[in-house]
């Protein structure tokens, strides 16, 4: 379940300073367990946002807990979903089903904390 | 796996119908924890989730390590350890100094540690969660070594680490309910909370078993304690016991609840003071009987104790000897000064004495100690000198509640305990500091007299259960031979000691010296009776025998006179020719 999204992305125009994001590689790891209903939203969330904001310089990973479950400990994952932002530093987590957009990007550092 | 679900369905079914049955009881996971497999009937309930709760410091992650570990080791119960707060190097090193080979168990796959890192300002919560990843990760800790006991410590770390109570506490309850339906063994810890038992009202979830640690300080000394709050589907001790940590981890004293149902033995046992054993009914104080010396400052409390040590050990018995105010080295050394030399007792291991300040721990400890020490030594006599050093301010009430459940332990195993009480000189002798009387079976009594310009010693026995003992006071020294009773010299001012005693000696000894004499001179005075009566039977004698002699020589010559007369008859008769007929017929008559 790896969703490698590097094509072009769809001309729309947000408020979003572009410097920042051409000099940084986001590399995003979203942890889902199954396909649960908060799962589902998460992953078409996200995509949503990254389509939006990190045209062509992210990665992203879904894995999925139930097939691999000793992931869990090793990136420390409680709640689900949990989505990681590795890099660029700093190391970030978000949980939940991603649904509040400027919470994300806040997370995600492309947004300042208002 | 043992599931848990029916287990309360058979145990609330036959209470009502059936009593005359055999009650299935709730199955336990035993904890290997002294004393508190006892208090809970035998150890937490079996694939249920325990909650242990406490303030900081009170040992609760001592415990579920240790429950996890015993597990681990003496049930063949391998166990996962879930922490939230330290990590699991930190963890190992901890426990390392209670004696837990953790890396050796972890290595065997006998406990498994996971530590949980949440960091608030990693986080940042974007909508609906929940703890389904938490869930997969113990869910595969669990598969991966096969664990029934499970440890979760502590898990309101969550609250502080995660938005939104409400999920959190809906995740939680969900928890519990997977934990139970796993058929696991857990243990929950939780921070006691201002006004609830833990700080998120963990107790609201898990409701099968609370138990309560504290860690309270009362006149500058703490103590531990542990209570049993709630255990659904069993009984348990309901009181606050006692808990101690030390080097073999956590030990609970289940002593509060013991019954007075122990046997007594008739067996008696030398006071090691030949002439005290003689006052006490003739053989000593009783086997497994409690004993108070209460005397004021100096009198020889302590020497009697040591006596009674000395015998003990004698006999081969072992004994355990609590110091309150002298180091052993001291203790030996006075006592050697008289004539009891304890060295070779401690050397053979039959003697050990154990020198603490009372005010080095809290009450609870102290007895927690005792009753470890006890455990481990297994003496046949306690000494505690002296006892009254635990009164600290207005503790009397504890003290007394500590000897009681002190003095009723030592009964059940049979021990002899012998106590010493140092009485205030101002109050009355026989009320003791400590008003322990009826908890004792044997109490004597030392007391200064002081007449005559100086002190004495005396003993006596307030009261001996069971037995007919001397009613006298009786003085005593402290010689180098050790306590020597005196013999009783009773005066017209009551018990005569001292050298108002010597006096009496000697008055008594020039009396009896006359009385001597006189008996010397009746004895003479009846044998010169005695030679004068039988010189007068000599004297009777020998004038009889004169008189005899004369008196034969009488009958002689009256014989010789009759016969001469007969023959001076017969001449006549043959002179005169007369026939001799009429004469012999005179002779033959006569």
């Amino acid at each position: 379940m790896t969703t490698q999204s590097s094509g072009p992305a769809k001309p729309k125009v947000k408020s979003v300073p572009r410097k920042k994001r051409v000099s940084d590689f986001y590399t995003l790891k979203l942890y889902v367990a199954g396909l649960s209903q908060k799962s589902a939203n998460a992953i078409a969330n996200l995509n949503k946002i990254c389509e939006e904001n990190l045209q062509g310089c992210y990665q992203l990973d879904v894995i999925d807990l139930y097939q691999q479950p000793q992931l869990a400990e090793g990136e420390q994952i409680i709640a689900i979903p949990t989505l990681i932002k590795k890099l660029p530093p700093p190391l970030r987590r978000i949980i939940g089903d991603l649904s509040n957009t400027e919470r994300v990007l806040v997370g995600l550092d492309i947004r300042k904390k208002a | 796996m043992i599931k848990s679900r029916p287990a309360p369905k058979p145990k609330s079914a036959p209470k009502s119908r059936q009593a005359a049955k055999p009650k299935p009881q709730l199955l336990k996971a035993s904890t290997g924890i002294q004393g508190l497999d006892e208090i809970t009937g035998g150890g937490f309930p079996k694939g249920r989730p325990t909650l242990v709760c406490g303030g900081t410091g009170c040992g609760k992650t001592l415990l579920a390590m240790e429950f996890l570990v015993r597990g681990a080791t003496e049930f063949n119960e391998p166990g996962v350890f879930m922490a939230f707060e330290e990590t699991a190097e930190d963890l190992t090193e901890n426990v390392a100094s209670l004696g837990f080979d953790l890396p050796d168990l972890i290595a065997h796959k006998k406990i498994l540690l996971d530590f949980v890192y949440i960091e608030r300002d990693e986080i940042e919560e974007t909508g609906e969660y929940d703890l389904e990843g938490l869930f997969i990760r113990l869910g595969a800790a669990i598969d991966a070594i096969g664990a029934k006991r499970v440890v979760l410590d502590t898990v309101e770390t969550l609250f502080s680490g995660l938005p939104n109570p409400t999920i959190l506490r809906a995740e939680l309850r969900r928890l519990f309910r997977w934990l139970k339906d796993k058929g696991v063994t857990a243990v929950i810890t939780g921070e006691r909370g201002d006004e609830t038992l833990s700080r998120q009202g963990l107790e609201e979830y898990v409701s099968d078993c609370v138990i309560v640690l504290d860690h309270r300080v009362s006149d500058q000394t703490s103590s531990r304690r542990l209570r049993v709050v709630k255990y659904r589907g069993s009984t348990h001790g309901t009181n606050e016991y006692p808990f101690l940590i030390d080097e073999d981890g956590i030990s609970v004293l289940p002593v509060t609840s013991l019954g007075l149902d122990h046997e007594a033995s008739r067996e008696h046992i030398s006071s090691g003071v030949a002439r005290l054993d003689a006052m006490l009914g003739g053989k000593g104080y009783y086997r497994g009987s409690s004993v108070l010396i209460s005397g004021t400052a100096g009198t020889g409390k302590s020497s009697l104790a040591a006596h009674f040590a000395d015998a003990t050990c004698r006999r081969g018995d072992r004994v355990l000897y609590f110091s309150f105010e002298e180091s052993p080295d001291q203790i030996m050394r006075n006592m050697r000064s008289i004539g009891i030399d304890l060295r070779p007792w401690v050397k053979k291991g039959l003697l050990q004495i154990i020198s603490r300040r009372p005010s080095f721990a809290g009450l609870e400890t102290h007895l927690a100690m005792k009753h470890k020490l006890i455990n481990v030594f297994k003496p046949q006599v306690v000494i505690m000198d002296p006892l009254n050093s635990f009164v600290i301010g207005q503790n009397e009430i504890e003290v007394k509640s500590m000897l009681i459940r002190l003095v009723d332990f030592l009964k059940t195993r049979q021990i002899t305990g012998l106590f010493t009480n140092l009485a205030q000189s101002g109050s009355p002798v026989e009320q003791t500091e400590v008003a322990i009387s009826s908890v004792i079976d044997t109490w004597l009594l030392l007391r200064d007299i002081d007449t005559g310009g100086e002190r004495n010693r005396c003993l006596s026995i307030l009261k001996s259960r069971g037995m007919a003992h001397s009613n006298q006071i009786r003085e005593f020294l402290l010689t180098d031979q050790g306590v020597v009773l005196r013999d009783v010299y009773v005066g017209p001012e009551g018990v005569l000691t001292g050298s108002a005693r010597l006096t009496k000696e000697a008055e008594d000894k020039a009396m009896l010296l006359v009385r001597n004499q006189e008996v010397e001179l009746r004895r003479i005075e009846l044998e010169r009776k005695r030679t004068t009566l039988e010189a007068q039977i000599a004297m009777l004698h020998a004038e009889f025998a004169v008189q005899e002699v004369a008196s034969l020589k009488i009958i002689g010559q009256e014989t010789a006179e009759e016969a001469q007369l007969a023959q001076g008859r017969v001449d006549m008769g043959q002179s005169r020719k007369v026939d001799a007929k009429p004469n012999k017929r005179k002779r033959t008559s006569k």
